[in-house]
This record gives structure tokens, C-alpha cells and sequence, in this order.
């Protein structure tokens, strides 16, 4: 059973939700990552996101497009990301961290080269954005060889028919994208969402992440009622930003904003 | 489930390409995010049965020469050819069209297909602006909400074109993350189209971007291919030796190359953009110096760094400043159909102003790198050989580029 697998089940045995927060590596320092990493575990994090920074991030609205360009601007690499999983690895087993970001950097290291390193870091999922299923099997054999789960997501234009063949080939969880748009829209309506995760379930048995305008406190309450998991990407990712020049506060408005999404799923 | 094929490069599957996943090779196919996968399906249908619609091909060709002023005319550049003394050099008045290059070949018959497909609103992104005043123009003309995404660099270096699409109606929006060019602007299209996937449609002014995109812009530009192959039938009776035309995303390039594909005695030249030198690092030439990879949608080659992140590119030409390249050329790169070779900015300077002294005709920076291939090759070629080069649009867009390099104040 993977990490992602045991985290799930055990949460599902507690009878809570997945809390995944996502920062983007590198940003706004890489040494900030490691810290911000363990402070966000102590706060209640499930499953650590960590964006790989790229230069076009097609997906991704402004915030964290600019995370993206403060982490490059750093140089960080996804050889630099892969050392700093390494390095969280070193006082964390326990919590599983799935690395989130683009096709092309890995691409350029080799779908091998690239899963064999991931493996030994202490990655456990991958997402990459730009990479349907169709396009997924070369780079999904070289994951199932070392043990790492391909991440797919699903999108409300989504049929359940292509919903159904996405889950065969996906593992650990899914990630159900809950709204038309980039990363860190606003306008989310739950009722939507609820419908389609209880769509998908009817198809596939595999924990559901849901992601995309999860912004505050209520609204993480409100999606950990419905889905599996809650993914907190944009909001977080600009606390960071807004505390960037103070380390010390970036750290702990990092953490208050976890901890509060995580009182209040626990408490639904 | 598909993964990157290796095909034999024959003239019958070049000709053939993309396969049903969208594939050249190993190159192209889809890359987006899942919430697009639906829509582009949506789109490879409705286009497939466009395309088997007398109706629509019917409505296109009205478009194409009412609107549009198709064909356009093949020209002998005689004073040019001779003064270069080889080969005869001759043009495809690309630039004579409506608005003024071959990118309204495409927009028209997107346009229409938005129109079939029930889109009310039209997004497009733009580098020289010649795609962005395309679309506004057929926007306009067929009643449509349009909005271009712009790098705010290239809004500056193109502020007629910029008031052009106002004039039509557009809305221009600057992009002002990234490197704030082209490649930015098609990420921001990409974000607009999947917030608003419902009621727009995305019309990609090249040969690039998830299938079915690259071989729809290729078809929809073939008819200049198709034109000047039986123009130059007509005038001369016979094929070129050599075709010649510039590569930014290829979609001038793809259009002329494609109908010549079987002609096995026809051989072709992309002439990608080398800004300063190929040497210098700052140029927009990924087929001569890059590697591939994968962005906005399909695996081509690409301008990249050793991590993967995309570069910047630098070109005179707004139009060839561009990272990427259509996967079709990638594909025609390595199977050797086609040479692939770069202009620097300052040939590409001088080929405009030979071809506005000695013919009359103003090319635009983009065509310009073509013209000045064709004037490094027609010297050592015979006289009885043919050159045809595609001038893909005017240079009145750029004549504030052109002044202000040469130190003056228009």
C-alpha cells in the first residue's frame, strides 16, 4: 500500500477528510520550502502539494503564476525540488507529498531518469497538468515501476464515460478540478461539485481531492463534507507571498490558515 | 493509449500526417489540461464534418475570394532575380490579401466554424498583431465578441496593429506576465478559453497548439500552396526547385510546403529567425537550436534551458518570436523533407529594403527572413532554376521597427 493509499484509508478510518495544501517549491526562497513544508504538517496537513515552478504555467492563474517566477528567479529546478523532498524525507515519513506542475522539465531529465529520482527522494504522487491520459502510459509505466501514483485529474467538462476510463488508470486519489478556469478562481458552487463527485464515485472507488477556488475556512468545511480531500492551493500560496519578506511571519500565517481549514473539517 | 510513435518518414505518411491522435511522428498530439479534452473533441468533430460539408467549403470559398481576394497573385520578381543574378526568383503576394498576410486564411475559416459550432465570442492571441487584426476583422464581419491576448511587449513595438483590431471592435488585452510576448499571450488565451470554454472559441493563429489545431491551421492555409503550385504550372510549367518561407509557429510555412509534399524534386527551406546570431543565444530559431519538448499543447521543438523551462527569444520580427514551432515541421526537421535553416536580423533588414527598392513591394519583417534565404541561394543557382518564396504579409506594420533602428523619428 503507498503512502497515499495508508494516509487516505487512515484518515477514512478516523472518519476525516484530506487536507492537502499546496505551495510552490522554491518560493519565495528555496531554503523557505523545507521549513514551511514540516510547519504545514504541524498545522494539519494530510498530504503536502508541491508545485514544481515552471515558466509557463498555462493552468495557473496570476498568484501562483507569480510564485512560479519568484521561485525561478532563485533558479529552482526540479532537481532542486527533488533535493528538498529529499531533505523533508530526512524528519517526515509519515506524510505524503505529491509533487504538482508541468510536463516539459520532465521531459528534459527523462520519464526514467526522472521517476527513479522522484522514487528515491521520498515522492509519492505526480500530477502533471498538461498530461491527459492518453498521452500518460509511457510516463505511467516508469511510475508503476518504482511505486510513485500518476495523479489525473477530472474537470467539470469531463464525461463520466472519460471519467470512468481516467480512474482505470489512475492511483493513490483523484483530483476533481471544481470549476472551469485556472487555479485560484473564485465563483465555486458546491451543489455542482457535490453532484459530479457523487457521479464519478458511481464509477470509481478511489478517494476524491477536490481543487481549484478552495479560498477560506468555511469553504474548505463546506467541500471536506463532500469530497475525500480538499486541495488549498492559490490562497495559501498568497499569504506566502504577502509575508514574503518576513520569514518568521510567512512561517505562521502559512500554518494559521491550515489549522483553521483543518478545525473546520474536522468539526463538520 | 498512444505514447510517443516512432513512423517512417515516407512521403505517403508525411502527406498523411497527423494520425487520429494528432500525431507527427513523435510529435504533436494533445498536451492540456483535462478540462480542455472534452472541448477539443467537440472541436475534431465538428471540424471533421466541416470539412465533408459541401455547405461549408462552399461558404469558405465565397469568403476566400470575396472577402478575402484569393488567389493571390504569383509574381516574377524579375529585377530582383536578375540583379542576383541565378535563379528566378518568384513571390506569392500573400501580402495582397485582406488585412494584409496569409493569417485571414485561417481566421476565415475558423471564424466559420465557430459560427457552426454556435460560439458567440472569439479569443485569439497575437505576436506582430497580423493574427490578432485577422480575427478582429472577421469578428467584425460576422458579428462576433473578440478579444486578442497580446504580450505588452509586442503591444509596444505594434501600436498600429494594437489600434487596428480597437478600430474592429476587439479588445486588446496586454499580457504582462512572463516574457511578455507571444508566448505569454497564447498561455493568457489558454486561461481565458478554459474559464469560458462554453461559449468561445479559441482560434490559434498557427500551425501549433493540442490536435487538432496544427493540421486544421495547415488546411485552412494549404489553398496557398495549392495556388501557387498550380500558378506556377501555369506560368512556367513546371514545379520549383525550391520553396523558401519564414518559421515562426510555420503556419505561411506549412500552408506553401504541404501541397509540394509528394513532389519529391521540390525542395524546401524553413527559415527560422536568428535575432542576433544563432551564437549569441538571443534568437527565436528552436528548429536550428533548440530540443524537444512539450508547450501549449503539443511535443515540438522547443527553446529551453537544461531544466525544462522555456527561454526567452529575441527576434526583429514580432511574428517569429516565438519559443516553439508546429509539430508538422518538427516531423519534416528529422525525416529531412525539409532544411531548416536561420536569418539574422540584419539579413533579414536588408532583404526588406532590396525587395522595396528593386520590386516595390514592402515585405514584412517576418517574409523578410524568407527573401533573404532566397537571395543567399539564387546567386549560386542557375538561371533556369526556379525559387519560390512565399511573402506571407506587408510591411507597412513595421516601418516604425525598420525607422527606429535606422535612427529615425517618423
Amino acid at each position: 500500500m503507498s503512502r497515499i493509499e495508508r494516509r487516505f484509508s487512515a484518515l477514512k478510518a478516523e472518519g476525516r477528510k484530506a487536507l492537502i495544501p499546496f505551495v510552490t517549491a522554491g518560493d519565495p526562497t528555496p531554503t523557505t520550502t523545507v521549513p514551511l513544508m514540516h510547519e504545514l504538517v504541524k498545522a494539519g496537513a494530510s498530504v503536502l502539494e508541491l508545485g514544481v515552478p515552471f515558466s509557463d504555467p498555462m493552468a495557473d492563474g496570476p498568484v501562483i503564476q507569480l510564485a512560479c517566477e519568484r521561485a525561478l528567479e532563485h533558479g529552482t529546478s526540479l532537481n532542486d525540488v527533488l533535493a528538498m523532498v529529499a531533505e523533508f524525507r530526512q524528519q517526515d515519513q509519515q506524510t505524503p507529498v505529491v509533487l504538482m506542475g508541468y510536463l516539459n522539465p520532465v521531459e528534459v531529465m527523462g520519464y526514467e531518469t526522472f521517476a527513479n529520482a522522484a522514487a528515491k527522494a521520498g515522492v509519492d504522487g505526480v500530477l502533471t497538468v498538461d498530461l491527459p491520459p492518453e498521452e500518460g502510459a509511457e510516463l505511467s509505466a516508469a511510475f508503476k515501476a518504482v511505486g510513485i501514483d500518476l495523479i489525473y485529474l477530472i474537470a467539470p467538462t469531463t464525461s463520466l464515460a472519460r471519467a470512468q476510463r481516467i480512474c482505470a488508470q489512475a492511483s493513490g486519489f483523484v483530483y476533481y478540478v471544481s470549476l472551469k478556469g485556472v487555479t485560484g478562481s473564485a465563483s465555486l458552487d458546491v451543489s455542482a461539485v457535490e453532484q459530479r463527485l457523487n457521479a464519478i464515485r458511481t464509477v470509481s472507488d478511489l478517494p476524491l481531492g477536490v481543487g481549484f477556488g478552495i479560498s477560506d475556512a468555511p469553504m474548505a468545511a463546506k467541500m471536506a463534507a463532500i469530497a475525500d480531500g480538499v486541495v488549498v492551493g492559490s490562497a495559501l500560496v498568497k499569504r506566502i507571498a504577502d509575508n514574503r519578506d518576513d520569514p518568521q511571519a510567512l512561517l505562521s500565517q502559512a500554518a494559521d490558515l491550515i489549522a483553521g481549514m483543518r478545525k473546520a473539517m474536522d468539526d463538520v | 493509449m498512444s505514447s510517443r510513435k516512432t513512423a517512417e518518414c515516407t512521403l505517403e505518411a508525411l502527406a498523411n500526417a497527423p494520425d487520429e491522435s494528432g500525431h507527427f511522428g513523435p510529435y504533436g498530439g494533445i498536451f492540456v489540461a483535462e478540462t480542455l479534452m472534452e472541448p477539443l473533441q467537440a472541436l475534431r468533430d465538428a471540424y471533421e464534418e466541416a470539412q465533408q460539408d459541401p455547405e461549408f467549403q462552399r461558404e469558405l470559398a465565397w469568403e476566400l475570394k470575396h472577402f478575402v481576394g484569393r488567389p493571390s497573385p504569383l509574381y516574377y520578381a524579375q529585377r530582383w532575380s536578375e540583379r542576383l543574378g541565378g535563379a528566378k526568383i518568384y513571390l506569392k503576394r500573400e501580402d495582397l490579401n485582406h488585412t494584409g498576410a496569409h493569417k485571414v486564411n485561417n481566421t476565415v475559416g475558423q471564424a466559420l466554424l465557430a459560427k457552426r459550432m454556435g460560439k458567440k465570442r472569439v479569443i485569439a492571441e497575437t505576436g506582430a498583431g497580423q493574427h490578432g487584426v485577422a480575427t478582429a476583422t472577421v469578428a467584425a464581419r460576422l458579428g462576433m465578441e473578440c478579444v486578442v491576448y497580446m504580450g505588452a511587449t509586442d503591444v509596444a513595438r505594434q501600436a498600429i496593429n494594437v489600434y487596428r483590431m480597437r478600430l474592429l471592435g476587439a479588445t486588446v488585452i496586454p499580457v504582462e506576465s512572463g516574457s511578455k510576448t507571444l508566448k505569454d499571450a497564447l498561455n493568457e488565451a489558454m486561461r481565458d478559453w478554459v474559464t469560458n470554454v462554453d461559449s468561445t472559441f479559441y482560434i490559434i493563429g498557427t500551425v501549433a497548439g493540442p490536435h487538432p489545431y496544427p493540421a486544421m491551421v495547415r488546411d485552412f492555409q494549404k489553398v496557398l500552396g495549392e495556388e501557387a503550385r498550380a500558378q506556377m504550372l501555369e506560368i512556367e510549367g513546371r514545379l520549383p526547385d525550391q520553396l523558401v518561407a519564414c518559421v515562426g509557429g510555420g503556419s505561411n510555412a506549412m500552408g506553401l510546403f504541404y501541397p509540394f509534399i509528394k513532389d519529391e524534386s521540390v525542395g524546401m527551406v524553413g527559415v527560422e529567425a536568428a535575432g542576433h546570431g544563432l551564437d549569441s543565444g538571443r534568437h527565436a530559431a528552436p528548429l536550428c537550436a533548440g530540443k524537444p519538448g512539450v508547450l501549449h499543447g503539443n511535443r515540438t521543438y522547443l527553446m529551453e534551458d537544461a531544466n525544462g523551462q522555456i527561454i526567452e527569444t529575441h527576434s526583429i520580427s514580432a511574428g517569429l518570436d516565438y519559443p516553439g514551432v508546429g509539430p508538422e515541421h518538427a516531423w519534416l526537421k528529422d525525416c529531412g523533407r525539409v532544411e531548416y535553416v536561420a536569418i539574422d536580423d540584419t539579413e533579414a533588414l536588408d532583404a526588406f529594403h532590396d525587395l522595396t527598392r528593386t520590386e516595390g513591394i514592402m515585405p514584412a519583417l517576418e517574409s523578410s527572413h524568407a527573401l533573404a534565404q532566397a537571395k543567399k541561394m539564387a546567386p549560386s543557382m542557375s538561371r533556369d532554376e526556379i525559387i519560390l518564396v512565399n511573402l506571407s504579409g506587408r510591411g507597412d506594420k513595421d516601418i516604425h521597427t525598420v525607422a527606429e533602428l535606422e535612427g529615425i523619428t517618423v
